[in-house]
């Protein structure tokens, strides 16, 4: 569906050198676009900081009440853990399942399949760009609790180029997990209850809710076996916990993994939903 | 009477658009149901490590917890769908139809939504509230019911004063889709009692946002900890913010400059 007369000219050099070009340019758009609506994405902001700030309070709370630590883990420890669960949320946001729905039930889809690329990178190019102005949005946010909150941190430069890279590898997963979920409105055009289900598991087996140490054993062995983990508890991990280097270099490789997988099953799922999609409205 | 009559009418038609879609019940209480079971997971959890936070025990933020499903179930049945709405009109320049009607216009725009299924929260909470207080074993006394109902409404009310400032901020900002979001993470700070955060976090939201007293003032009553002086303290505060809300809304509407007539 992308090859169009004059990609196939260019050749597979000349189409890869396109699509970087186009990734590039929607990047610099939707950077300039987001830089545009300050209070609006710092609201949008403020609001997410809300539930680690709860789970942080409750945790050192906890913590403080029975002896200095809950699992090993010390009020600082816990700081450490959920503001950096801030940094990889902020890079972790995707376009959600409910985009979806809204695009397929108002025919909005039609107009973005005429385009001679595939959808899909609209989207990862559209949220990758903007993640760049959010990091700037989310820096003093990120003072602010480190003040507030004094964590306890102990970096090695190993560990933080890991995490540059993990968070890419966060956002990637989750991006193509959600749209994998946003195909379903091909079937139905109410994800909702779907995407709640995928909420609850991704909060208890991502480590989004609580260090997933503190979890049973047996939710601990699940999710490492499944894709949750790695895009929230695996990033934060690179920074906050004591990661041998061959721990990391597994960590990206699973990330690696799942994005594969997720690229793959949505492929797949396109393949069938395509077939399905008959434009409604305009 | 006029005003209270057409306020009624509006919500009733707006029940009827909604029984329309009967799957969409099915569905609602599904999340519902999810959500709650993530609250009872984390209070699990919690109390796998500890037998109370900041002075409550298990069965008692269960009663925290009931309180605030009812409310969130109030909020996203009646005001928040309101409130997006007169967002949504200023935006486009279409709220002169409301304003033009011959009635009140904050009650107007106060009614002309609900999203019934939205609701579902509010017996899930009920029944909440109801073993939590099962599992406390105390009777609750005519006074802490009488209270509690009382907290209920003056929270209730103080919510849709704090929806309607915001929502009145239209009028300057235009590009409000971030209020849901924004509202819903601090609204999710009321599953907690109050008590475990940080002084100034606790004042914001207890002046800034009511979630105090819209979720852990009734609570208090319904566990027997509410004294009288804080539940008149709520009743004054929420005098003050309607009268507030209400002088806000109007000289926000003073900066309404049509674009669709």
């Amino acid at each position: 569906m992308s090859a169009t007369p004059s990609s196939e000219k260019l050749g597979k050099v000349g189409r890869l050198r396109s699509l970087a070009d186009f990734y590039v340019t929607t990047m610099r758009t939707e950077i300039q676009t987001q830089f545009q609506y300050r209070a609006a994405t710092y609201m949008y902001l403020l609001g997410m900081v809300a539930e680690p700030v709860i789970y942080l309070v409750v945790w050192s709370t906890i913590a403080d009440s029975s002896g200095g630590e809950v699992n090993g883990l010390t009020a600082g420890d816990f700081a450490a853990y959920y503001i950096v669960w801030t940094l990889v949320r902020t890079m972790n946001i995707v376009f959600t399942p409910y985009g979806w729905e809204w695009r397929i039930r108002n025919g909005e889809l039609s107009g973005q399949l005429l385009r001679p690329l595939h959808p899909i990178h609209y989207d990862v190019a559209q949220f990758a760009g903007g993640k760049i102005p959010w990091l700037f949005y989310y820096l003093p946010i990120a003072i602010v609790l480190t003040l507030v909150f004094d964590p306890t941190f102990d970096v090695r430069p190993a560990e933080i180029a890991v995490f540059a890279i993990a968070i890419w590898g966060a956002y990637l997963i989750r991006t193509f997990n959600q749209t994998a979920l946003g195909l379903v409105c091909f079937w139905t055009t109410r994800v909702g209850a779907l995407f709640s289900l995928y909420i609850v598991l991704e909060l208890l087996l991502s480590g989004r809710l609580v260090p997933l140490t503190l979890m049973p054993d047996w939710v601990q062995t699940l999710a490492w076996f499944l894709p949750f983990r790695w895009t929230f508890y695996f990033p934060i991990e690179t920074l906050v916990g004591d990661l041998t280097n061959a721990e990391l270099l597994a960590g990206l490789g699973m990330q690696l993994f799942w994005t594969l997988a997720g690229i793959a099953v949505f492929a797949l799922v396109w393949r069938f939903a395509i077939r399905r999609y008959t434009a409604v409205g305009n | 009477m006029t005003t209270l009559r057409v306020a009624l009418l509006h919500l009733r038609i707006g029940v009827l658009n909604d029984l329309q879609y009967r799957v969409n019940f099915a569905l609602q209480v599904l999340q519902s149901i999810l959500a709650v079971t993530v609250g009872l997971i984390v209070f699990q959890l919690v109390f796998s490590h500890t037998t109370e936070l900041n002075g409550w025990s298990h069965s008692e933020l269960l009663a925290i917890l009931g309180v605030q499903a009812v409310m969130a179930g109030v909020v996203h049945a009646v005001i928040q769908p309101n409130m997006m709405r007169l967002s949504e009109e200023v935006q486009d320049g279409k709220l002169d139809h409301a304003l033009t009607k011959p009635v009140d216009a904050q009650m107007l725009i106060s009614v002309r939504q609900v999203q019934l299924w939205q609701a579902v929260d509010i017996p899930i909470g009920a029944v909440i509230i109801g073993f939590a207080l099962a599992r406390l074993g105390g009777n609750v006394g005519v006074l802490d019911a009488l209270a509690f109902a009382i907290a209920l409404a003056f929270g209730a009310v103080l919510l849709y004063c704090f929806w309607l400032v915001l929502a009145t901020g239209s009028f300057w900002v235009i590009r409000m889709w971030f209020l849901p979001e924004l509202f819903e993470g601090i609204f999710q700070t009321g599953r907690f009692p109050i008590g475990i955060y940080p002084d100034w976090l606790r004042f914001g939201i207890t002046f800034l946002v009511p979630i105090a007293f819209a979720i852990t003032v009734p609570a208090e009553a319904v566990t027997s900890r509410l004294d009288w002086q804080t539940l008149l303290f709520a009743g004054l505060f929420t005098v003050a913010a309607f009268s507030f809300s209400r002088w806000f809304w109007r000289f926000g509407l003073r900066h309404y400059t049509g674009a669709s007539a």
